[in-house]
């Protein structure tokens, strides 16, 4: 019997640690033999922990499961959800980048090439570095931390600088309230991601990488810790990739809880043993970048989507979204939600479906009242904006962004005031320091938002003004983006500017 | 991980640095190692840094204060985080952190008076859709209820 039992933080933080001892203690005290599997998550959070048995006719999973739990699962008599692919939640979803994350182990590289893994790699290994950009270029993939830049035309960059060494950097700094999609597949399948910066470096001509990953990522930074060795243990990484006689290898590095260092330059500079303080563009990191070397830059979400590009094609990547958002997007429902977790599908699915249908309202039963989409730095869209679909234009031209593509949702009893004062109060504690209207604008927001809770209307029109210098003079997105969940919040949600005003008079 | 009590010796900080000098930009390495040894960066480690990396020593502080993560006092035995983000806040997070708070009568940062617990904020554990979340001594825990929070803080004997 094989018993999988998930080792993703979240399933850990809802007690799966519990659950896999009390199966195997269970299991030995009856002399019964199982194997244990620690997978990643399937990402049906509401559902862990969540616990798949596998026999002849298939997997079929149970959840959420207690450790008083672990006779009956044994017996075969606890109460089951079926195949995991028949529960709704996930057979709506189209998993490319996820598509084997809770499926295998993790960390055995014979169970990540049973399931496709290695295969992109392979085929890339027989291109040219051209032919390998030109790929990424027709798949139409775009950055996914945030920015949506094109990833093949970012590579072709660094392809064409001339250096004697060029880097590739994954930026798993994943600060975003409401994202963890880069968590669980680092956790659940950090192959994908190895094999992906691989790829990167052939078709760029770098031979090594760093994942940079945030310290409150313990777990995360544990698996990939022992993927990355188990990697060049066979010859995955190394001097000779798979035999090929071209060189990559990578390192694992630890963030220190700068929320900044997730934008890339001050990420740079953090690698470099500074203070994570943002850099000015130009020069671009494609061509100054790590040590003053070209440097991709990629989010992990866009590097381990690159294996699936090269293992079915660019056009069959390509053939999912809608307009200019091609591909699919691991969407992260968050917040107050019924069903919360890692939703992937082609762009293009309105906002309200997603809000209403998969995650089916909040879960606390009462009505939404506003969706953060895109972290702190995202606009609060309101219930009259869910026909939005999801798409980056589309999200722009509603005067929201979708970032990283996390959804965060807030039922009615939801203050939009203290959610714009934290925007700022946010800003205040991670700014970098560089650009004054960041630094000291976010301070005065704070304030500035205090008086209009005290009932002063004529800090209103402070607080647009404020925004729009903090917009115009920031050097980076975290100035410059914060007035979207401020202003989102004061313009859909004005009652809760003013009602504090009622209640002073 | 609870960092061991050993006091730092000269000869231990230098270890720590010469372990990591031949990394690429070795600077965090080194400090997340001796904060993971001392549970802070020791004062003394900052001249030796400067030296062996060749620069200032105001280039040293200026890096290990500009990180929430390093400290340069020790916190109490046992560290408790509580997620304040967006995707905590929508699910009661702001409660359960002014409960715990008062409870423990300290402000974030602060460290019980007998030294068990420093309670600190933090900005996401990726736990979002089973919030509110914590994380003590680097074990992360979701939907914690103010019940729950007792018992964590019990156990971590407050
Ligand atoms: C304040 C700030 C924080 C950011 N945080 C992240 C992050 O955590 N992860 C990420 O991939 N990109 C983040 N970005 C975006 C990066 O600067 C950069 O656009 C991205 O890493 C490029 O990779 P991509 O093209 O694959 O998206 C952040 C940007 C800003 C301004
Ligand atoms: S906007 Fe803020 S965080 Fe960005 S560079 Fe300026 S000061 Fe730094």
């Amino acid at each position: 019997m094989k018993i999988y039992v998930p080792a993703d933080s979240a399933a850990k933080a809802l007690g799966a640690d519990d659950v896999a001892r009390a199966i195997i203690d269970e299991a030995a005290r009856r002399g019964q033999e199982i194997t244990l599997v620690r997978n990643g998550s399937r990402g049906m959070i509401w559902l862990e922990p969540l616990v798949e048995v596998e026999t002849a006719s298939g997997r079929t999973a149970f959840g959420p499961v207690t450790p008083k739990d672990a006779a009956a699962l044994l017996d075969g008599t606890l109460a089951g959800l079926g195949p995991v692919e028949s529960i709704p939640f996930f057979a709506r979803q189209n998993r490319l980048t996820f598509a084997r994350c809770g499926l295998i182990d993790p960390l055995s590289l014979a169970d990540y090439e049973a399931h496709g893994g290695l295969s992109g790699l392979r085929r890339a290994l027989a291109m040219d570095s051209a032919g390998i950009v030109q790929e990424v270029t027709n798949s139409g993939l775009r950055g996914r931390g945030g920015a949506g830049f094109p990833t093949g035309i970012k590579w072709d960059t660094v392809r064409k600088a001339q250096a004697d060494r060029k880097y590739i950097v994954c930026n798993a700094d994943e600060g975003d309230s409401g994202t963890f999609a880069d968590r669980m597949i680092m956790e659940g399948d950090p192959f994908t991601l190895i094999e992906g910066m691989v790829i990167a470096g052939l078709g760029t001509g770098a031979t090594k990488g760093f994942v940079y990953i945030r310290s409150e990522y313990p777990d995360a930074i544990s698996v990939m810790q022992q993927a990355v060795s188990v990697a060049r243990d066979q010859g995955l990484l190394g001097a000779s990739v798979l035999g090929s006689g071209k060189a990559f290898d990578l390192e694992v590095r630890v963030g220190a809880g700068a929320y900044v260092c997730g934008e890339e330059t001050s990420l740079l500079n953090s690698l470099e043993g500074k203070r994570g303080i943002v850099r000015a563009k130009p020069p671009l990191p494609a061509l100054e970048g790590l040590f003053g070397k070209p440097t991709v830059v990629n989010n992990v979400l866009s590097l381990a989507t690159i294996p699936v590009i090269f293992e079915r094609g660019a056009a069959h990547y390509a053939g999912f979204g809608l307009g200019r958002s091609k591909g699919t997007m691991p969407i992260q429902i968050a917040g107050n939600v019924k069903r919360g977790g890692l939703f992937e599908t082609a762009f293009g699915i309105p906002l309200g479906e997603l809000v209403n249908d998969i995650a089916g309202g909040t879960a606390t039963g009462r009505p939404v009242k506003a969706v953060q989409v895109g972290g702190p730095l995202g606009a609060y869209m309101p219930v009259s904006k869910f026909d939005t679909p999801f798409g980056y234009e589309e999200f722009d031209g509603q005067g929201g962004l979708i970032g990283h593509a996390g959804i965060v949702v807030f039922d009615d009893m939801t203050d939009m005031l203290g959610m714009a004062r934290f925007a700022m109060e946010f800003c205040a504690v991670e700014s970098c320091g560089k650009c004054t209207p960041c630094r000291i604008g976010a301070v005065r927001g704070v304030e500035t938002i205090d008086r209009i809770g005290r009932g002063d209307a004529a800090a209103i029109p402070v607080l647009t003004d404020l925004c729009e210098t903090m917009k115009d003079g920031s050097l980076c997105a975290l100035g410059g983006f914060t007035p979207f969940p401020v202003m989102s919040a004061l313009t859909h949600f004005p009652d809760d500017f003013a009602r504090h005003k009622e209640a002073a008079e | 991980m609870a960092p061991s009590n050993a006091e730092p010796t000269t000869d231990r900080l230098q270890g720590l640095i010469d372990d990591h000098l031949t990394l690429e930009g070795p600077l965090l390495p080194i400090l997340h190692a001796m904060q993971a040894e001392f549970g802070h960066v020791p004062q003394a480690a900052v001249p030796m840094l400067a030296d062996a990396l060749n620069i200032s020593k105001a280039e040293v502080h200026g890096v290990v204060s500009f990180y929430h993560d390093f400290r340069e006092v020790p916190a109490g035995r046992h560290v408790v985080k509580i997620c304040r983000a967006e995707a905590c806040k929508s699910v009661g997070a702001d409660g359960l952190a002014e409960a715990t708070l008062a409870r423990l009568g300290v402000e974030w940062h602060g460290t019980t008076k007998n030294g068990a617990i420093t309670i600190e904020p933090v900005y996401c554990l990726g736990l979002c859709a089973c919030g509110p979340a914590a994380m003590v001594d680097g074990k992360v825990i979701g939907r914690v209820d103010e019940a729950r929070m007792a018992r964590i803080l019990e156990e971590a004997g407050a």
